[in-house]
């Protein structure tokens, strides 16, 4: 039996790479892929209490969180095609036009 | 059987309703129908209503209808009532009959104006609220009106929009009115402080007890309201609207600047005689204006050469008679002088419009004479009602004016000094008005060809008024005739029930029994004597030997200068009220307006420019540097809570 605290430090690892990845990443799609990351390392986590709690509500949560990310994903890759058809470019920092 | 008097002031407001709400739609005989007839259907309502009064007895003469509570708040309960007694009664007739021959004679008038339908509908709402100012139970039902006829004023004086003059003239009007209101407004405010009603009856029942008489409040209260008949009615020192009222069409300067409006303050201090009644002071205050208002106003109008001015001044004087008779408390005697002037100075003015329509619209009696063959209609009534304004014996201005005279040197509040002012005032009178007849009707023909080719007499729409006004103006004195002459004053026997005082205590010196007839007979034969003096003397001067008026102008170049020019009233109120007013406002605007007002604003926007300068730069617009700023906010957050 794996501990819980061995699918929870995966989670922290996998969120924090995803944390640092929208931090960092220049690539809009790059970024939504770290925010997806994210998402998952918050699904595991659920996931895994659930499991080691034997309460089914975790599994649930996943659920509506998959949806959730997909239609995310759906909505958030429109907008990269929108921003690329403007810019030419995919470059999250050419995209600041909303500041002082 | 009382439920028809609110008819007498609906059916001109119908008449306005058609004619304002169809202005253009409708063909110019229509509007005229619409216009006269809605004024004659309230004739006949106060006719019926004057007659349901006659067969009532004396003391029971009082026809009410109340139509709904109009504001009920708390104590305050005034209600939407209509009141016909006596003194009303006059006034109906007075302001529905002339005001009718006045809407028949402006058909013909005004029948080449574009704006016809707009005059008619105006015509009709004076009508609606100046009826609503004599038949209203309550103070405030009466300011309603008051302001009403104000605001017709204002839009009929500023008939013709297109001439500046017009519009100065209406706004004068309109605000030397609304001084006069501020008075009125606070002496309604001190009465309904102490009785704790507005209601005429109730009122005039409770002041005994709830004001001292003579005591400081009610007379103040008094004052207060006769500011506001001296608004309206164009007394000293609020007069200087009225002469350039005359900027609007004739028939309105002899409908409301003759006839009705301007003589509401005279009905207004006899509806509420019995208040003035309770205080003396307030009475000598309006007998001394009253007197020097027609004092003044007459020797101004004995240099004017503009013939509607002329009869403007001698309206101003007339009025001060009226408001002499009320401050003597010979209350019924100025009403009755109300009817009779109504009469021959509304006929004066049609005639003087009848003069003015034959003329090219010429106003300048300079440019006249010798119109008595051209228009002999005009120049009859116009004649006729000359006389009866001089008080030629046996004209009804002759008893009226005799009345007050009489009064105001033999009531207990009277003094010989205002029989004496009253006696000059007519000859004054007598003679700026023959100066005028002379002038316009007779003598040599000064107009140019031009002119002279298109005199007419008018049409008959406008003569008719002319003739029935001109019985009126005759006959009309009759009702009101003095005792000496051993008849009944049926006027002051009808009006008794109403005015309080209606027959002033007398000095002895002037008691009606014994010698009082014979000073009375002896002061009528004085004032008829100098009146007929007046008259040669305007014959003299201005048909006979003109050459005589000529030198003695130029004797008299200063005065004569003085009072052409009005006393330079209007210059002196210029520069003492207009003018630091508007210093004071430009005052207002530049510092207090621009410098504080505005200053703080901008000042404050400017603050909040600044600080958001400062703050703006946190927005890079960088998606990277905000999530960075979030995630770490949402550590700081969590690390705090777990921490803790």
């Amino acid at each position: 039996m794996v501990p819980i605290s061995a699918y929870l430090i995966v989670a922290v690892v996998l969120f924090g790479i995803g944390t640092m990845g929208v931090l960092i990443s220049r690539n809009i799609i790059v970024l939504f892929m770290c925010v997806e990351l994210m998402l998952n390392a918050a699904n595991l986590a659920l996931i895994a209490f659930s499991r080691s709690l034997n309460i089914m509500d975790g599994h649930a949560f996943v659920f509506l969180v998959l949806t959730v990310a997909a239609a995310e994903a759906a909505v958030g890759l429109a907008m990269v095609i929108t921003i690329y058809n403007n810019r030419e470019s995919i470059n999250i920092d050419r995209f600041n036009i909303l500041k002082w | 059987m009382s439920d028809y008097l609110i008819l007498i002031p609906l059916f001109p407001l119908i008449g306005f309703l058609l004619n304002g709400l169809l202005i253009g739609r409708l063909s110019r005989p229509v509007v005229s129908t619409i216009a006269c007839a809605s004024v004659f259907a309230s004739f006949v309502t106060a006719l019926l209503s004057f007659i349901e009064l006659t067969n009532m007895p004396a003391s029971a003469r009082l026809i009410e209808q109340t139509l709904f509570a109009w504001i009920p708040v708390g104590e305050l309960n005034i209600e939407f009532g209509l009141l016909v007694d006596p003194l009303s009664a006059i006034m109906i007739l007075v302001v529905t009959g002339v005001g009718f021959l006045i809407h028949v004679y402006s058909t013909g008038y005004m029948s080449h104006d574009k704006g016809f339908g707009r005059y008619f509908a105006y015509l009709n709402l004076f009508t609606f609220s100046m009826l609503t100012l004599v038949l209203a139970d309550n103070f405030l039902l009466m300011f309603v009106g008051w302001e009403g006829v104000g605001l017709c004023s204002y839009l009929l004086i500023g008939f013709w929009f297109e001439r500046k003059s017009a519009t100065d003239a209406g706004k004068k009007a309109f605000i030397v009115n609304r001084i006069g209101d501020f008075g009125f407004l606070i002496g309604m405010f001190i009465i309904f402080w102490q009785v704790q009603s507005l209601d005429f009856a109730e009122v005039m029942a409770r002041a005994p007890h709830a004001f001292i008489a003579g005591g400081t409040l009610v007379t103040t209260a008094c004052l207060l309201l006769f500011v506001g008949a001296t608004g309206k009615s164009a007394q000293i020192p609020l007069f200087v609207w009225l002469p350039d009222a005359m900027e609007g069409p004739t028939p309105v300067s002899a409908l409301i600047h003759a006839a009705t409006m301007v003589t509401a303050g005279v009905y207004m201090i006899a509806r509420t005689s019995t208040l003035f009644m309770m205080a003396p002071d307030a009475l000598m205050v309006i007998a001394i204006i009253g007197a020097a208002t027609a004092f003044f106003a007459a020797t101004i109008g004995l240099a004017q050469n503009d013939i509607k001015r002329v009869l403007a001044y001698s309206t101003v004087s007339q009025l001060g008679y009226m408001f002499l008779a009320c401050g003597v408390a010979a209350f019924s005697a100025g009403v009755f002088h109300l009817m009779t002037h109504a009469f021959f100075k509304a006929l004066l003015f049609l005639g003087s419009g009848s003069v003015i329509h034959a003329m090219s619209d010429e106003q300048d009696m300079t440019k006249m004479g010798g119109l008595k063959k051209y228009l002999p209609i005009t120049y009859w009534t116009f004649l006729l009602a000359t006389l009866a304004i001089s008080g030629i014996p046996f004209f009804s201005g002759f008893f009226s004016k005799d009345e007050i005279l009489w009064k105001s040197y033999s009531s207990l509040y009277g003094h010989p000094i205002f029989w004496v002012i009253g006696v000059v005032t007519a000859g004054m009178t007598a003679f700026y008005m023959f100066r005028l007849v002379y002038m316009t009707f007779h003598g040599k023909e000064r107009m140019d060809d031009k002119t002279r080719k298109k005199i007419h007499e008018s049409p008959r729409s406008m003569t008719v008024p002319l003739m029935i006004l001109a019985v009126l103006s005759v006959v009309g004195g009759y009702v009101g005739m003095p005792h000496i002459f051993g008849v009944t004053n049926y006027f002051e026997e009808w009006l008794s029930p109403v005015l309080a005082g209606h027959e002033p205590p007398t000095h002895a010196l002037a008691s009606t029994s014994g010698g009082g007839a014979g000073t009375e007979m002896l002061l009528m034969a004085l004032s008829v004597l100098l009146v007929l003096i007046a008259i040669y003397t305007a014959r003299l001067f201005y048909n006979k030997k003109p050459e005589l008026a000529t030198a003695l102008r130029g004797k008299l170049t200063g005065v004569h200068k003085t009072l052409q020019n009005k006393y330079y009233i209007d210059e002196i109120y210029t520069a003492v009220v207009v003018h630091p007013l508007i210093i004071v406002s430009i005052g207002l605007w530049k510092v207090v307006d621009v410098i504080f007002i505005d200053g703080f604003i901008n000042t404050l926007a400017l603050l909040y420019d600044g600080i958001s300068q400062l703050f703006r730069h946190a927005q890079t617009g960088r998606v990277r540097s905000y999530v960075t700023v979030f995630v770490i906010g949402v550590v700081g957050i969590l690390g705090w809570l777990v921490m803790r």
